[in-house]
Order: C-alpha cells, then sequence, then structure tokens
C-alpha cells in the first residue's frame, strides 16, 4: 500500500482510491452484508486484502490487461470487490444482469469478448453452460456460491475463495504492483450496457475520468461523506448502481450494504437506516400502495389519526423541508404529527434517517412525491443516462419540484435543439460505444455534446429541466396535433390501479392505450369488495375493474384536455391487458421501460381491435416463464370506449 | 437387476454410497385383526435416497412409522448401524439420529419461522432448565451456538424472509420447507420425509427436489422418503421399495420398478379373471 500513497494527491482509478481511503479511515466500515441472520462488516482494510487477493488470483488465470470480465449476480460484497479486483490487473469490469435470459446473456457475452466471467451461484453457471457453444472465447468461470457445484467439471471453474487462496499462494506480487499503477484517467473503468430500450444493447465504455469526476461533482453537491450509509439493491449492471456503489462510495468512503435476499430487502432496509437512498419510482409506487393498503385494514381511531395528520403534513410539510416559514400553530401539530405519525410511518418504511432520497428513470407521480416529501424525507429527482455516468440534471435542496428533474449537475452544460431535443456536455460524458462507431457517432459530435433521445425544455424563472418525452416517441397524429405517449402513460400510471400503460396514436386519428393493473392495489380492492377470482386475466377482465379503469382514463382525458397543446392525445379507445407486460417477455428493458415497437408488433391484432370499431377482441399471445419455457395464453379482451372532454379549441370556436 | 443391497456403490451422477445404515428384516405390522405390513425386508445404505412408492393404504407410512421407531412391529427385527436396535421411544429414535418430516404438517403455528426451527435442535441442548432460567453462561452460549446452525439452514433453504413470521401465516409450500428445516436442524443421518411435496404446485415441487438433492449432496444426508409423484420419486431416488396391500412387490433402481410387471399391475389395475 505505501507504494502507492505518493500518488493519493492526483488520484486516476478505482484502486488509488482504494489505497487512499486504507490510509485515511481503513478501520471504517466500507462493506456489510445480511448473512446467516446477522450484518457481516468489512473495514477498508479488509476490503483492500481481499480486493488484493483476487487480483492475484486473477493473474494466476492469466487475465491480460485489456480483457473483459463479465460479472453475474445479485448485489453482493465479493462481487463489488471483483470489479475492483479487475482494474487492479488492468482488466476491465462488465456487469451483466442476473435475471437475463441464457440467449441475453450470449448476446452481451459474445459482443464484449468476455474471456473470464464471474458469477454468484450455480443458476448464473447453468446459463453460461447453456449458451457456451456460442461462446468460444471464455475461458474460466469463477462462481461464488458453492452450492450444487460440487460435481462440475473444474476445469475451466474455480470457486471465488479458491481462487483467493491461489492468488495469495501464487500470485505474483511483483506484477500486480507494476499493473496498478499503470491506469490513468483515460483508461476505461468500466463497460456498462444499455437496457436496450429500442434495439440491442449498446456497450458504453466509461472511463476513469468519467467514473471520478462524476463521483466526485455529485458528493459534493449532495454534501455526502464518508458516514453515510447506503443499500445496494438495485441491479448491478446499472449504471447507477456503479455510481453510488462503487464511484461515490470509493470517493467518499461510505459504507455500502447488501441485502440477505432479494426478498428481505425491505426489512434489511429497515435494519440499516440508510441515509442516502436511491429508489426508481415504481419501487416509492409500491411502498406508498403499501401503506393506503394497511392503513385500510387498521381501526377506526388510526385511520382517523393518519388521515387527520397526513392531510396536515400535505400543507406544511414541504414548506419545512424546504425551510420556508411556516405559522408556530402548524408547525406545533407538524411535531405531534411526527410524534404520532410520520416517525413511527418512516421507521417503518426504512427512511427514519434518509438525508438525500433520489429517484429516476421515469417520472413519478406528484401525489406520491408529495407524500414522501410531507413526511419530512428529501426526496428529489434526477435525470440522467448510462452515457453520462448518470448526472445530467438533479434538484437541489430546497428546490425540489414533482415536474421538473432539476438543474443541471455541477460541470454538466446544456442545450436544447431545435426540436426539442436535450444535449448536454460533462467530464462524465463517455468514451464510445463498444464496437458501435456508427452509433457513436449518431449519439455524441466531435465537441463532445451527447444527444439525450429526450424532449425537453429549459423552464423560464428557475432554470429547471422539464423533459416532455423520447424525441423518437414525440409525433404527430393524423391531423398534425402533438401526440406525446409518454406525457398520458405517465398520467395513467399515477393511480395505483394502473400497473403499466402504453399509448399508441401517431398518425392515427386517435389515441388508444394498453392498461396493466396492479395486482396488489385490485387485488386488494376485490377482497375488500367480495370479488372472487382466480387468475391475474379473471381479475383483469372483470366488468367492475374495467369500469374502473375507464374512470380512471376518463379522468386523465378530462386533465389531458386542460392542456390546449396536447388535448388530441386524450385516449378515446382501451383495453385492459390479460397479461402483465414482462421483461422476460422482451416487452420491457430489464430496467422495466416499455419497449413500444416490440409491443406493437407482439399484440399487433389487440391494436387493429383498437382501430377497428370492434367491441372485443380474441388473442393468443406467447409468454415466457423466467426459467425460460415457453407457454401461450388465450384471452377474449373487451375494448371499450372513454368518454373524451371537449377540446379547448373547439370549444372556443 | 442389478443388485445394490449391502451398498458402497457409485451412483450414475458419481455420488458413493456406503455400508447398510438400517435393514428391515421380516417386518410384520398389525393392527388389531388388520395387517399393515406383512413380512417386509429391505435395506437403506449410508447416504442413499431411498423411496417407498405404492398406492393409497399400502401401508407406506406405517413403514416410515416402523423406521422412525414410533411403531414397534410384532414382528421382524430393526438393525441399525450394524445393530439389533429394541423398541424405543421416538425421543430415543431422535438421538440417534433419525429426524423426520410429516404428511399433515405439524408445526407450531403461533410461533415464529426461526423458533419452529430451533425446537429441531432440542436433542443438542444439554443445559439444564435452572441455566436457561437464568440465561447464563452455558446456556447463552448454547443458544448462540444453536442460532448459528439454524441460521445456516434458513440460509440453505432460502426462507430469510420468512424468519420472523409466524408459521400460521404462511401459504402451504413455505410451510413444508419449515417443516424440512426443522428436520435438518436435529442435524440427522437418516431423514425420513413423508410426501414432502404433496399439494404442491409445479414450482415447489422443482424446489423441494432441488433443496433435497442438495441436502444428500453437501451434508450426505441418507434420505428415506414416501412420494406420490412418481416422476419426482424417479428422478430423486437411487432406489426404490415399491409396497402393495401392505406387501413388498419391487425393490431395486428407478429403471427396475418402473419395468416390473407386478408395479405396473398395482399402479394401473390389472384385469381380473
Amino acid at each position: 500500500m505505501t507504494a502507492n500513497s505518493a500518488r493519493t494527491a492526483g488520484v486516476q482509478s478505482i484502486p488509488e482510491l482504494l489505497a487512499r481511503n486504507v490510509a485515511a479511515f481503513g478501520d471504517k466500515a466500507a462493506y456489510r452484508e445480511k448473512e446467516f441472520g446477522i450484518w457481516q462488516s468489512w473495514t477498508w482494510s479488509e476490503v483492500s486484502d481481499e480486493i488484493e487477493a483476487l487480483a492475484l488470483g486473477f493473474l494466476t488465470l492469466g487475465v491480460n490487461e485489456g480483457d473483459h470480465i463479465a460479472i453475474i449476480g445479485r448485489n453482493r460484497p465479493y462481487l463489488y470487490w471483483s470489479f475492483v479486483a479487475a482494474q487492479m490487473v488492468g482488466a476491465v469490469p462488465v456487469p451483466l444482469y442476473q435475471d437475463a435470459a441464457a440467449e441475453e446473456l450470449a448476446y452481451v457475452l459474445d459482443h464484449c469478448d468476455a474471456r473470464f466471467v464471474i458469477a454468484q451461484d450455480q443458476e448464473q453457471i447453468d446459463k453460461v453452460h447453456e449458451v457456451q457453444d456460442q461462446l468460444p472465447g471464455i475461458e474460466h468461470m469463477v462462481y461464488l456460491d458453492p452450492r450444487g457445484m460440487r460435481k462440475y467439471d473444474h476445469s475451466a471453474l474455480t470457486q471465488y475463495q479458491t481462487l483467493q487462496e491461489q492468488g495469495r499462494a501464487k500470485g505474483d506480487r511483483a506484477e500486480l504492483n507494476s499493473r496498478r499503477e499503470k491506469p490513468n484517467y483515460d483508461n476505461t473503468c468500466v463497460m456498462l450496457y444499455t437496457s436496450g430500450t429500442t434495439g440491442k444493447p449498446k456497450g458504453v465504455i466509461l472511463s476513469n475520468r468519467n467514473i471520478i469526476e462524476t463521483a466526485k461533482a455529485s458528493s459534493e453537491f449532495d454534501h455526502l461523506n464518508k458516514n453515510e450509509e447506503i443499500l445496494a439493491y438495485l441491479p448491478m449492471a446499472w449504471v447507477g448502481d456503479f455510481i453510488f456503489s462503487i464511484g461515490q462510495a470509493f470517493w467518499t468512503g461510505f459504507c455500502v450494504n447488501c441485502p440477505e435476499s432479494p426478498t428481505t430487502m425491505h426489512s434489511d432496509l429497515r435494519e440499516i437506516g440508510p441515509t442516502y437512498y436511491f429508489a426508481p419510482p415504481r419501487v416509492f409506487e409500491t411502498q406508498l400502495t403499501d401503506v393506503m393498503i394497511r392503513m385500510e385494514d387498521a381501526g377506526k381511531f388510526k385511520k382517523w389519526l393518519f388521515h387527520h395528520f397526513m392531510a396536515h403534513a400535505k400543507k406544511v410539510g414541504p414548506d419545512l423541508l424546504d425551510g420556508k416559514s411556516v405559522g408556530a400553530g402548524d408547525k406545533l401539530k407538524y411535531m405531534l404529527g411526527e410524534a404520532l405519525v410520520y416517525g413511527p410511518l418512516k421507521n417503518t418504511l426504512g427512511f427514519s434517517r434518509v438525508r438525500v432520497g433520489y429517484t429516476a428513470g421515469e417520472a413519478i407521480g406528484p401525489e406520491i412525491f408529495d407524500f414522501y416529501r410531507s413526511l419530512g424525507i428529501n426526496l428529489k429527482q434526477l435525470y440522467g443516462q448510462t452515457e453520462a455516468s448518470v448526472f445530467i440534471t438533479q434538484q437541489p435542496d430546497g428546490q425540489v419540484r414533482s415536474d421538473t428533474v432539476g438543474v443541471p449537475s455541477p460541470g454538466v452544460e446544456l442545450k436544447i435543439a431545435e426540436n426539442g431535443e436535450v444535449f448536454y456536455r460533462s467530464p462524465g460524458v463517455f468514451v464510445r460505444y463498444f464496437k458501435n462507431d456508427e452509433s457513436t457517432a449518431s449519439t455524441k459530435d466531435e465537441d463532445g455534446w451527447v444527444a439525450t433521445g429526450d424532449a425537453g425544455f429549459i423552464e423560464e424563472g428557475s432554470g429547471h429541466l422539464r423533459i416532455i418525452d423520447r424525441a423518437k416517441d414525440v409525433g404527430k397524429m393524423a391531423d398534425g396535433s402533438l401526440f406525446a405517449p409518454k406525457y398520458v402513460e405517465n398520467k395513467l400510471k399515477f393511480f395505483p390501479n394502473v400497473l403499466e400503460a402504453v399509448v399508441f396514436g401517431g398518425g392515427k386519428d386517435y389515441c388508444t392505450a394498453f392498461l396493466n393493473i396492479d395486482l396488489t392495489a385490485v387485488g386488494n380492492w376485490a377482497e375488500r369488495n367480495n370479488i372472487a377470482y382466480s387468475s391475474y386475466q379473471e381479475l383483469a377482465g372483470h366488468p367492475e375493474v374495467l369500469a374502473t379503469m375507464q374512470s380512471h382514463v376518463e379522468e386523465v382525458n378530462a386533465s389531458v384536455a386542460q392542456d390546449p397543446m396536447l388535448s388530441g392525445c386524450q385516449v378515446h379507445r382501451f383495453v385492459v391487458l390479460h397479461k402483465q407486460l414482462d421483461a422476460d417477455d422482451g416487452e420491457l428493458t430489464r430496467t422495466l421501460k416499455v419497449r413500444r415497437r416490440i409491443i406493437e408488433d407482439k399484440f399487433a391484432d389487440i391494436l387493429g381491435a383498437l382501430y377497428d370499431g370492434s367491441s372485443e377482441i380474441s388473442t393468443e399471445t406467447e409468454v415466457t416463464y423466467e426459467d425460460g419455457r415457453k407457454g401461450s395464453i388465450k384471452a377474449t379482451l373487451a375494448v371499450r370506449d372513454a368518454a373524451v372532454s371537449a377540446n379547448q379549441k373547439v370549444a372556443a370556436e | 437387476m442389478n443388485d445394490l443391497t449391502g451398498g458402497n456403490y457409485t451412483t450414475e451422477d458419481g455420488r458413493k454410497i456406503g455400508n447398510t445404515m438400517m435393514e428391515m428384516k421380516n417386518i410384520t405390522l398389525r393392527f388389531g385383526g388388520v395387517v399393515a405390513i406383512k413380512d417386509i425386508s429391505f435395506d437403506i445404505n449410508e447416504g442413499e435416497i431411498r423411496a417407498i412408492i405404492g398406492p393409497n393404504g399400502a401401508g407406506k407410512s406405517s413403514m416410515l412409522n416402523v423406521i422412525s421407531g414410533f411403531y414397534n412391529p410384532q414382528e421382524g427385527e430393526v438393525w441399525f448401524h450394524g445393530k439389533k436396535r429394541a423398541p424405543m421411544r421416538p425421543y430415543q429414535v431422535a438421538r440417534q439420529g433419525i429426524a423426520r418430516t410429516f404428511q399433515n404438517i405439524a408445526l407450531f403455528e403461533g410461533m415464529s419461522v426461526l423458533d419452529n426451527v430451533m425446537t429441531g435442535r432440542l436433542t443438542q441442548m444439554k443445559s439444564g432448565m435452572l441455566s436457561q432460567m437464568i440465561w447464563k453462561g452455558k446456556a447463552e452460549k448454547e443458544e448462540t451456538e444453536n442460532r448459528e446452525v439454524v441460521e445456516k439452514i434458513i440460509d440453505f433453504l432460502e426462507i430469510q424472509a420468512i424468519r420472523k413470521t409466524p408459521v400460521g401465516r404462511l401459504p402451504y409450500g413455505l410451510k413444508k420447507r419449515v417443516e424440512l428445516a426443522r428436520a435438518m436442524a436435529a442435524e440427522p443421518k437418516l431423514l425420513l420425509l413423508d410426501e414432502p411435496m404433496a399439494g404442491m404446485n409445479v414450482e415447489e415441487k422443482e424446489d423441494m427436489s432441488r433443496f433435497i438433492l442438495s441436502m444428500n449432496d453437501e451434508f450426505g444426508t441418507t434420505i428415506a422418503l414416501i412420494e406420490h409423484d412418481m416422476g419426482v420419486v424417479m428422478d430423486l431416488s437411487d432406489r426404490v421399495v415399491v409396497m402393495d396391500y401392505g406387501k413388498k412387490i419391487g425393490d431395486g433402481t428407478p429403471d427396475d420398478v418402473r419395468n416390473n410387471q407386478e408395479v405396473i399391475d398395482a399402479y394401473l389395475g390389472v384385469a381380473h379373471d
């Protein structure tokens, strides 16, 4: 370690940050994981030893500089360390989505020329084995969890800890020391694959400069320090997790906590009580739905208490959070509410200690956003992309609103093109797409400006960016009026009963929509109203459910009609789908974004029925189960007409 | 027919099977005038997964109860680890390293999953009632050690998320898994499973099969199971005993049994002249 401390002044790589952290606060907890019912913890010094042993192990496997090492698994400290161990020997870590099917993995593993794979368990190893004949480049695999692996042929397979022992015993320390000195700001730090909303995933190369500069700027923006606690539960292949759990964690030295299993996430959250928290809107929505359902089951007095104080929180909570002045009586009542309702509720949600919380990826419903803010949780929005190393804009404390995504992050320049598309330039801008110069050229110009693919504008006065929609999705309807599907979809999704919505209408006479019910919310409603159902499909097709959905659509229509520019986007006809849109079926990306074109093709018959005036449509849909097997479901769906509010323009005539 | 009695063979997937662990010699069990088991002999080898199958009322559960020492057969002998077993009480059987699960779940519904599994450690607890009450020294240390074993089992069976949930609130499939966890907590040499997959859906059956296989593989636990689902039995077990009307009508590898005419008749029915 001492050999490196001389260079800490101008840190140029993650392994150097590791050395800096060991020197500065080696005894402080760096990673924790709940295992066997106890939070196991590792200090920065211990982490450094583990990473070094693994790096030495990589050398014994013959890892060369520039090799790609694929990492597949859920958030576990050992897997995070393998990122840094790879960087230490000059290799490039490439994390993959662990719930991807074998074929999806095959594409990325092949595209990135991975020579080595680090997998969490038997399931992941099996998936790679399944497609290994297509992947001659893979030489050796390492697995973490030994369960069920004893009988496998170990000629090209090693257990993680065995590899570390092998490294400690036989690894070439001199070679490791010379390799870890080499990386500079321009070397690749990590390669992350985009989720592929519109096509095949692209490999985004991010340099040490991208990651370290971004981690530094964003940590300073929110005054993050080494005492923060975060819970790492979002996919490791997603850029956000890399920035939070490695970039910012190594920059500030805070502690990354890994849940015991994906199913224990909520109780682990409560036990850790993170101070810095990130979740996509869907997580916040689910939590709010759960709270509301539980309140429905509570006694009368508790219910009254909850609604009474939540109404008060809604009135003054956000202002208190933003530091605006509030009357003394209101303040006192809020304090009482904190003791009786807000405090215990935050504790149940695991948000008691949250100092900075972010949501991004999709628009969040204003009611949902305000609910958390009124409780005194500093929830903010940010807007980012893999290509930007996450941060493009974010909301500063005290300037938080649900309809904007904030001001440019430190070091980021923004410009809006004539067609409304948002462009940015920053130290975080990616180097290039791997093996795809064509896409690189069409996304990033010579001056470093990157096209986001989103249409938006900068609000006058506040300087906040507002995103309207994906530029590609914004179109014209047959009569030439503006078509912005996302705008309408978001409004629909704000209803707890609506899980997903897809709006169509580009080039057509009127707009139509596919809806997915939220099984938790609608299921609970059904139970409460003694409505029996035996399957998702049956519940989704229940006449009363359809009527509720129709009322939601009509409410949205009324709200859309308020905006003269977008009033053409009212939903005239809709269908409640018989299956939930799913990433396993390719209808959503692994980060749960809608893949519009694929849905259009797959449900072409239903879409046809929305435009040919028929009142129902029989259809058969292929579904893919989690283990890759396929089946099909048949259904007859009702096509419903929704009332449309009068266009204001028409009304004026 | 391959003769695998006496043990010491290697399975197709490369597991080494040891000596004979338990031997049933000419067992006959009667309830009053009803003969539940008629002169049955078979053995269980160390490290084996041994299945007992047969139509309803064939005497499978009775057989399991004989193995577990709950029933004492009127005739015949049970040999365990090379010694003839005298009639004994169930707790004595448990101390010998035999644990079981039940066809109808027998858990403490009001207690948490963790507490239920902890009860499986009972035979391992040595501190007296007084020291348990004072909660000092040995009792405290013992609890920690036992909790560690239990947590490893919870991790193994992937039930971390329900650790603190009262068993009564769990769905059927999970209750079955908790019962397996409790049996495992006794760290048995021989584990008896009475219809571990009854009433489960395909996914739950797959999970349960995976747990049974890896338990056998990782801890070397010998397993004797009763099961109705033929697919499961044929995939899981090394050797199968087939019973019908209290008699043994077949014994051998799944392939042997599948081609045994008597077994086919028992399962598919046969025309009586």
